[in-house]
């Protein structure tokens, strides 16, 4: 047992923070601290600052701009990261589809997508959820029908994440109707610009625009796109999936929030309640923290450690509940959050009109990337084997 | 950082789990034993001290074996999967680190290496009972009056360790021989001896310089017990989880089993989110005491208290939920575990005792950082 990162992990936790806080501006950085909505722009920005010092990836095959890090660097990194307000790079690109064609695509599609993919010259929305395909993914129902070389594409996805802003969208497809349900699986790589693909807005509680349904009529689709082999795609979003929730824990990134309540607070802070609430989330974040090195420290090759399921779980939960607090701390001033800004709007601080929008917003965490309930089952099945 | 332990570690963990496991793998054996005083095996105390157990913090120069805290709780640990019921919390860890911080070099010789050799047993006796306890000096002799209760063990004990009132400010720590004190021993609700123990005039030796101020020793005697009884706490629950895990497995209810029923095996994954989380911070607070020693470590510590507190309520109440009435009885393993879990959490301040100075300390900082130097 040891206490202390090693020399170098201290020196390299001290590269990652001054990089973050130095090279990233700082109006993009104010920007994720007070919770205003990023659009694409600052998206593509940040992480092609990132991908430039070869730090958008890091994850990845070194081959393909990996780093070869240690899982403990990779907390740090993503620690540092967060608590700097960095937007972290996006997720469909750098930990779902890159990762995904690094491990099953061709050399040519790994060579055409790999090297963009990184440097978020192509923004990738993922196309899995459908109506009825939620948790339940294999009973999708979106088809792809051979035609000739390609394929034609018929359906409806939706929940697609940012989708307003994606060039390409990788789609789980329904190739084989006569198979077992996960065995009838196709990944599907879609130009979003293709005739006959449509993508709605779907407005949420939040009031903000961030998911979208995408609607497929006879969309006409390259057979080169696919990924992999025919009917492998069940095996690939298990893959993708089991990646999602390694490094979901948003450590760095509630750590930021709960000390920024701490401030935002003033003198409620004064209230015996609100410390006591305050010193237990804290301990709960550390005793979380504690838990991602731990995993991280004890996680070989690919494979995800099976507690990864416990930061998931635990971590969204924190979220929530640190988003709860700053919600409490605004009160009724967070009934502020539809006027404008500027001298024309309120005069009630921004972090207060923002606290329940972002609040409900992350609702979703414990809905998302594996629902939290699925978390449960994975941690009864696969680690107590109920 | 690194959690994991080593390979001598390991083998600690092997011998000791042994051991104990041998003498109580059966519960019925460990409640034959509990139920006749002293209320523990001298025979398996004789064997702890054989394999240097019970000398294990200890300074090899007082007669130790020169390890530290991430030992002493690998031992905790072991102790707590079979809720032996050796006095190895209140006696070596306990009473044994107030003399190591607090005694001359010529005492830590003469009392520690006794109770490294299994010859004397001792406890601390720390909580005031009705009456506080306070020390008069006449002509270089101390005497204390007061009642101390409750002692963990402390009417078994050979060698009584006392905290108390020194006439000017502070307090002092006062070795008083067992049989000089009115002790009343009884049993707690976990199978464990306590006593209440009455000193009037009661002749006694000061721990270290006379009329110093012992609370720092003290303390770090209170703090290094509280990681022991963490390490001791998590074996309890990874025993309770595991035991509930198999019932769920194997009890059947309306012709099936009952982890068909996803309402409970959902509880049982909260179960071991609650000890994940319990392990990482205990484990953490045990490097901080290891590598920077008590007086750095007393936030830890009661950030560690405060989570296995948390994980331990939990994780007992639901394994004797989830086991359903079998846990009610005294005869099942689960119901004692839980009753022990209850004990170890009230034994060295609870979970509000500690949230209450983390909340008082809570604008002292930012953010915490466990990685920071």
């Amino acid at each position: 047992m040891r206490l202390e990162l090693t020399a170098e992990d201290q020196a390299f936790r001290e590269e990652m923070r001054t990089f973050f806080t130095t090279e990233v501006p700082q109006e993009l950085r104010d920007a994720v601290i007070e919770g205003r909505e990023l659009g694409r722009a600052e998206f593509v920005q940040s992480q092609q600052i990132l991908n430039a010092a070869g730090l958008a990836v890091p994850h990845w095959p070194e081959e393909w701009g990996g780093r070869g890090w240690s899982e403990l660097r990779r907390h740090i990194w993503l620690e540092e990261l967060q608590r700097a307000g960095v937007p972290a790079p996006l997720a469909f690109n750098a930990n779902m589809i890159g990762p995904v064609l690094a491990q099953f695509a061709s050399q040519e599609m790994k060579e055409r997508f790999l090297p963009t993919t990184a440097n978020l010259d192509i923004w990738w929305s993922q196309g899995f959820s459908e109506p009825d395909a939620g948790s339940d993914l294999a009973s999708l129902r979106t088809t792809a029908v051979r035609d000739g070389d390609g394929w034609v594409v018929n359906g409806q996805k939706t929940w697609t994440t940012l989708g307003q802003y994606g060039d390409w969208i990788f789609t789980l497809v329904r190739t084989d109707p006569q198979a077992k349900k996960q065995a009838g699986i196709s990944m599907l790589l879609i130009d979003m610009t293709s005739p006959g693909l449509e993508v709605r807005p779907i407005e949420l509680i939040d009031g903000g625009h961030e998911v979208n349904e995408v609607w497929f009529t006879d969309v006409r689709v390259p057979g080169e796109n696919l990924v992999g082999e025919l009917n492998q795609g069940w095996t690939m979003a298990k893959f993708l999936l089991g990646n999602e929730r390694v490094g979901v824990a948003p450590v760095g990134t509630v750590k930021r929030v709960l000390a920024r309540a701490k401030e935002l607070a003033g003198p409620q802070l004064e209230d015996p309640l609100v410390r006591a609430r305050v010193a237990e989330l804290e301990n709960e974040l550390l005793a979380l923290e504690l838990t991602a090195i731990r995993v991280a420290a004890h996680s070989a090759g690919a494979e995800p450690h099976p507690a990864s399921s416990v930061l998931k779980l635990k971590g969204t939960e924190l979220q929530q509940a640190v988003s709860e607090l700053v919600l409490d701390l605004a009160g009724p001033a967070s009934l502020a959050s539809g006027a404008p800004d500027g001298p024309d709007g309120s005069d009630l601080p921004a972090w207060a009109r923002r606290s329940a929008p972002t609040y409900l917003n992350l609702r979703k965490a414990s809905i998302y990337g594996g629902s939290n309930e699925i978390q449960r089952q994975i941690i009864a099945r696969t680690i107590l084997g109920l | 950082m690194d959690f994991t332990y080593d390979d001598e570690q390991v083998a600690l963990r092997e011998a000791v789990r042994g051991l104990v496991g041998k003498a109580y793998s059966d519960f019925e054996q460990r409640r034959r034993t509990v139920a006749e005083e002293p209320g523990w095996s001298e025979e398996v105390w004789a064997r702890l001290a054989e394999m240097g157990i019970l000398g294990l913090p200890f300074a090899e120069e007082d007669g130790g074996v020169g390890a530290g805290p991430a030992e002493v709780g690998i031992v905790a640990h072991e102790l707590g999967r079979v809720l032996a019921p050796e006095p190895f919390l209140a006696s070596v860890v306990l009473a044994g680190t107030a003399v190591a911080e607090a005694g001359t070099p010529q005492q830590r010789a003469e009392v520690l290496g006794p109770l490294a050799a299994g010859e004397r047993v001792l406890a601390l006796a720390y909580a005031d009972g009705a009456t506080p306890v306070t020390a008069s000096e006449q002509a270089g002799a101390w005497t204390l009056s007061g009642t101390k209760e409750p002692v963990l063990h402390g009417a078994r004990a050979d060698l009584l360790v006392v905290s108390a009132a020194l006439p000017g400010a502070g307090s002092g720590l006062f070795l008083v021989q067992g049989d000089a004190a009115a002790r009343t021993g009884y049993r707690t609700y976990d199978g464990a001896r306590a006593a209440r123990v009455v000193l009037d005039g009661t002749a006694a030796v000061p721990l270290g310089e006379p009329g110093a101020d012992q609370s720092a020793a003290l303390a770090a005697a209170l703090d290094t017990g509280r990681v022991a009884a963490c390490h001791e706490a998590l074996g309890a629950m990874s025993v309770a989880l595991a035991a509930t895990t198999a019932y769920l497995k194997s009890r059947k209810q309306f012709g099936v089993p009952l982890s068909t029923f996803q309402s409970l095996t959902f509880r049982a994954a909260d179960m071991y989110v609650s000890l994940e989380l319990a392990t990482s911070i205990a484990s953490w607070a045990t490097m901080v005491l290891a590598e920077r020693g008590p007086a750095a470590a007393t936030e830890a510590v009661s950030r560690a208290a405060l989570q296995v507190s948390r994980s331990g309520r939990h994780v007992g109440q639901e394994a004797v939920q989830l086991h359903g009435g079998i846990a009610m009885t005294a005869e099942y393993l689960v119901g004692n575990l839980t009753a022990h879990l209850t004990a170890l959490d009230h034994l060295l301040g609870d979970g509000h005792h500690h949230l209450r100075g983390l909340a008082a300390a809570v604008d002292g900082h930012g953010a915490l950082d466990p990685l920071a130097r």
